[in-house]
């Protein structure tokens, strides 16, 4: 972590991400090929907070799949660090829509299952899980149980789990789509902190708009299928921000702007969020 | 398919009354032993046809006071025993097998469901004869009738894993085996213990088969020794002496399933 972020800003040019015209194409019921993504490209830097924004099922989780490693594209390549990547990486983190937590596990050991799967030592790989549940506020919930934990403190352990490895890049696959809209503005400030204390690079799907406006650093504006990037919008808006700033003009602008974007990609039957 | 591959689910309201908190079981117990007492009394029903629940119960404290019970419910316990464990592991390991290897699947799983068909008591006798009149045939009988009802429920229960779980691990670059370890062994637990549960009672089932089939030693040759001599309370004696194992290894697999399922019957959307 430390060294990539210390190589990001030594060789500016070299994004940490590079999406290059990336399709994914799979085969539907009737065996008809159906095109899911479709010549994707652009690139994220070190310690960007990044949002893909997208009609719901328009295949930005697909994107974020293959940038994770778990599904190959069909055509075109992801390079991290340089690199192609070819499977899944020690220094990605994932956080899916559900928390997906063991039910048989603690909050503590399910924090400490990348670390186990590692072989880091258990003195070591309980002392940062401690640090992360920490981090994400959860101290003092070590020895409880999922079930014993509310949809926005389960998806917190997620997220504790998902840093514990120290990625280089956090990914999030709308995380926060199944919490209501209360716990789901705390649970957006909540990543913002994360984001910026463990300086970690974030790409995270959403289909709400205003959750990428105020999120991200750029939005990228997915086109409906096949999906591919349709513009990429810059949020100028200073950190940390806070949420009296959901009502400002500046950001009541750029989510203006982001919903006219997804409004001409989509036409008539317009999706919103 | 379905039919043949049901699934035994565990029964969460079937635990209330050893809690005590029914006192209607308790009562309905005592009025049958009642009415079954004194309709036999009254009309003067001969003992070698149904003895008195009293008679039934001077019988089961002679065979406890004489000790001769003792050694033929060693016996039968250590067939069931073995029996389950041998059941218990080939269940685990032919079911894993079955569920994650895709060829596996294709070959030998059409065959087990065609073996489910058979009663499996029915090749007893077979196993006598291949076997001898020791404790191997029991033991096999036990384990071959037991096998199924963890079987079924291990491949159930491996395949019904959350989707997601796997990809989760995945995710953490894990290996095949440690997904299976970390991830497929724990998510099947629920469904294994439902099999166990099945599998001891079977595993018992078996065991007293075997034994009336041909044996020198254990409860189920006691009974029919017993039949033999038309001592019918004391028949009945050894029914109540089977119950008490039956219990108690019922009660024990539930105490290890509290312990090591317990998620999985403390309800809502837990890990989702």
């Amino acid at each position: 972590m430390q060294a990539v972020v210390a190589n990001s800003t030594l060789v500016r040019e070299t994004p940490l991400i590079q999406v290059r015209d990336v399709s994914r194409v799979y085969a539907a019921a009737d065996g008809k090929p159906v095109r899911a993504v479709d010549s994707a490209s652009f690139s994220i830097a070190a310690g960007e907070f990044i949002c893909i924004l997208g009609p719901s099922g328009c295949g930005k989780s697909t994107l974020l799949m293959m940038i994770a490693g778990l599904l190959p594209p069909s055509g075109g390549s992801i390079l991290f660090d340089g690199k192609p990547v070819d499977g899944p990486h020690d220094k990605f983190g994932m956080v899916f829509q559900d928390a997906v937590l063991f039910p048989w596990r603690t909050v503590q050991k399910n924090v400490e299952l990348p670390h186990e799967v590692l072989g880091t030592a258990a003195p070591k790989r309980e002392t940062i899980a401690k640090e992360m549940i920490d981090l994400v506020r959860l101290k003092g919930f070590e020895s409880k149980y999922p079930h014993e934990l509310s949809g926005g403190m389960q998806q917190r352990v997620s997220i504790a789990r998902a840093l514990s490895v120290q990625p280089a890049l956090l990914l999030m696959d709308e995380p926060f789509g199944a919490l209501d809209a209360m716990t789901r503005e705390q649970m957006n400030l909540d990543v913002q902190r994360i984001s910026i204390e463990s300086k970690a690079t974030v790409v995270f799907v959403t289909h709400s708009i205003v959750e990428a406006a105020f999120l991200s650093d750029r939005v990228l504006v997915m086109s409906g299928r096949p999906s591919t990037v349709r513009s990429i919008v810059d949020i100028d808006i200073p950190r940390p921000r806070r949420l009296e700033m959901m009502a400002s003009d500046k950001l009541g602008s750029y989510v203006t702007k982001l919903r006219e974007l997804l409004n001409e990609t989509e036409g008539s039957h317009g999706q919103r969020s | 398919m379905a039919s043949v591959l049901e699934v035994h689910e565990g029964r969460p309201d079937s635990a209330r009354w050893w809690n005590g908190r029914s006192v209607s079981l308790p009562l309905t117990i005592v009025a049958f032993l009642l009415g079954w007492e004194f309709s036999v009394r009254l009309l003067e029903v001969q003992t070698y046809i149904l003895p008195t629940p009293s008679a039934v119960a001077w019988k089961v404290f002679q065979d406890f006071r004489t000790g001769t019970i003792v050694g033929d419910f060693a016996v039968t316990l250590i067939e069931v025993l073995c029996g389950f464990a041998i059941a218990a592991i080939a269940g685990i390991a032919i079911g894993s097998a079955i569920a994650l290897v895709g060829f596996l699947e294709r070959t030998i799983y059409p065959f087990i469901l065609a073996i489910q068909t058979i009663p499996k008591i029915a090749l007893a006798p077979l196993f006598l004869i291949w076997f001898g009149y020791g404790l191997q045939s029991k033991v096999l009988t036990a384990a071959l009738i037991a096998l199924f009802p963890i079987l079924v429920n291990v491949i159930s229960g491996m395949r019904t894993i959350d989707d997601r779980r796997i990809l989760l691990m995945r995710s953490l670059n894990a290996s095949s085996m440690t997904i299976f370890l970390k991830a497929r062994l724990p998510s099947m637990l629920p469904h294994l213990f439902a099999g166990l549960e099945v599998g001891i009672i079977f595993s018992v089932m078996g065991a007293i088969v075997g034994e009336f089939i041909g044996s020198s030693r254990g409860l189920g040759c006691l009974i029919v020794q017993r039949q033999a001599s038309v001592d019918v309370a004391g028949v009945f004696s050894v029914l109540v002496y089977l119950s008490f194992m039956g219990i108690g290894l019922n009660f024990v697999l539930r105490t290890i399933t509290k312990r090591y399922a317990f998620w999985s019957r403390s309800g809502g959307a837990v890990g989702a």
